[in-house]
């Protein structure tokens, strides 16, 4: 079955949005619903190839905190997803790779146990089967409704994607807006290559905090992808509408990985 | 004991810091500094000691023991240039095959902008990456505050304990509170909340063992002591590490890192349940 027949008819009107990446991407708090991990994966892969992986968690509520489960809830019914992950097998430009998408429409794409096993598993099917993983991440940071347990998902996930790029996998990170603390702080930025999407805000603190700390305002462009590059954090900024071109170049330079 | 009361008891000012744990759990402390890239990190302390007189690689958190001192150490929030020295030492250990020992003791990395710049992230996410592979073994003991990826930078380790009053948690109780509740005088109740003692840690598996601090004269269990001589708490440490090297020693080096690796592949399975590698299926 196709992708675009799976998703709910709300996230069409976001696709209307994607013609003006530039300003979809403000603000930074209360994102406009616009681009889904749904639209990125068919702007991604070879039209109908992406195999979405499946899982079966059971509810996850460590701190048995109010009102999360309820949100968590609410949030795949509106989205349909069952966190803020999406991963899958998939052919970009007819070469096969493991696809993991985060959604940021979904808790701010915050890091619990259910996406970090997600990423985890994601990465060790990679290297099951020699393909090359592409993560393109998204993140508030740690969810802080899982506590300590959210935290651990940065050595987990740290430590499992290691362990793929020793066996000789290829990792591309690819980091959209916004990608802080947590995931910043992990996965995010352990790539063999690094993208960033053009405007894309990466950073471990927040903008927020930073300001309050030193008690100034940020220079402007401040943890923009621009930025990040200019002081050696990432191989390339590409604009969306590249991105396909891109990872496909790249696979391609890349044919013991595939 | 209210959890808001242990978070206060980690930040106590009195505390033992890193310098008092090894001027009295340690010998012959050899300091290393700089991070070989171009910068000294002081909010991280570290070097080579020897242990009941086997060398080992000892590091971790330092806040300062007055306002100077906390000032040159940035009261114990690294920077990048912190956590590649920590880094750098710990490679230094794999070489030599010498355990590697760290204390936990901060507010968190450095919220600024030159730690940005200059990538905090990437130290972090680099030391995760690397502690996992360390083919020594690693025994991590939070004294204090243990606090979010600032802590854990330094704590990927075959054990993990904490004192009986110290915190590890994913963020600050304010800035839980704020997060969540937009109001960060609420730290009481988000201490309350966040599960972050020892207590709470060991019954997620989060860590393996609990230091008491009881009868050991550490300033917040003083009206729980006793009239009997304390304990001092540096002989419990002492106690806790030599138990830990002693079930490590004689694993290969790639049996620890194995193990570690398990260790921090597998903590939450309990709560995941589920079984097997990823399940695909046509959508």
């Amino acid at each position: 079955m196709n992708i675009v027949d799976r998703r709910k008819s709300k996230f069409a009107r976001y696709k209307t949005l994607r013609e003006n990446p530039e300003e979809i991407l403000e603000p930074l708090i209360k994102p406009v619903k616009e681009y889904s991990a749904r639209d990125r994966i068919e702007d991604i892969v070879d039209k109908g190839s992406f195999e979405e992986f499946e899982f079966d968690f059971p509810e996850t509520n460590p701190l048995e905190f109010d009102g999360y489960v309820e949100k968590k809830e609410e949030l795949r019914e509106e989205l349909s997803i069952h966190d803020a992950i999406i991963a899958g097998e998939c052919q970009i430009d007819k070469r096969k790779a493991v696809l993991v998408v985060m959604d940021k429409h979904f808790m701010m794409a915050s890091m619990g146990m259910e996406l970090g096993e997600v990423v985890s598993r994601s990465a060790e099917y990679a290297m099951d089967n020699n393909l090359p993983l592409i993560i393109f991440t998204a993140s508030g940071g740690a969810r802080m409704q899982e506590g300590i347990l959210s935290l651990m998902q940065m050595a987990k996930t740290s430590a499992v994607i290691e362990k793929f790029k020793n066996a000789g996998g290829l990792y591309i990170a690819v980091l959209t807006h916004p990608t802080t603390g947590g995931v910043s702080a992990s996965f995010a930025t352990l790539g063999d290559i690094t993208l960033a999407e053009t405007g894309a805000l990466v950073g471990f603190a927040g903008p927020r905090v930073i300001e309050q700390t030193i008690g100034e305002k940020l220079p402007e462009g401040f943890q923009r992808a621009e930025f990040l590059q200019e002081h050696g954090f990432v191989d390339a900024v590409v604009q969306r509408e590249n991105m396909r071109e891109t990872l496909g170049r790249i696979l391609r330079l890349h044919p013991r990985a595939c | 004991m209210k959890a808001i009361d242990r978070v206060l008891a980690a930040r106590d000012k009195d505390r033992p810091k890193i310098t008092d744990y090894i001027d009295n759990v340690f010998t012959d402390f050899f300091e290393q500094k700089g991070d070989l890239l171009g910068k000294e990190d002081a909010s991280i302390y570290g070097g080579i000691a020897l242990f009941h007189g086997k060398p080992v690689t000892v590091l971790g958190h330092r806040k300062g023991n007055d306002i100077t001192e906390n000032v040159t150490c940035n009261f114990g929030m690294p920077g990048p240039e912190g956590y590649r020295k920590a880094l750098r030492l710990m490679k230094q250990a794999e070489k030599f095959g010498r355990p590697i020992i760290t204390f936990v003791d901060t507010p968190g990395a450095y919220p600024g902008l030159e730690a940005e710049m200059y990538g905090i992230s990437q130290a972090i996410s680099g030391n995760l990456a690397a502690m996992s592979s360390l083919k020594v073994p690693v025994i991590s003991i939070v004294t204090g505050e243990g606090s979010s990826g600032g802590a854990l930078g330094i704590a990927v380790a075959n054990r993990v304990y904490m004192l009986e009053n110290a915190v590890y948690s994913v963020l600050s109780p304010e800035g839980f509170a704020s997060i969540l509740w937009h109001d960060s005088a609420k730290r009481d109740e988000a201490a309350e909340a966040m599960k972050l003692t020892a207590k709470d840690l060991l019954e997620f598996g989060v860590i393996d063992g609990i230091i008491s601090e009881r009868g050991s004269g550490l300033k917040v269990v003083a009206e729980e002591e006793s009239s009997k001589a304390p304990i001092r708490i540096y002989d419990r440490i002492d106690r806790q590490i030599s138990a830990a090297l002693k079930e490590l020693e004689g694993k290969s080096g790639d049996q620890l890192a194995a193990e570690r690796f398990e260790k921090f592949r597998s903590f939450d399975q309990a709560f995941l349940a589920v079984e097997g590698s990823a399940r695909m299926e046509n959508i």
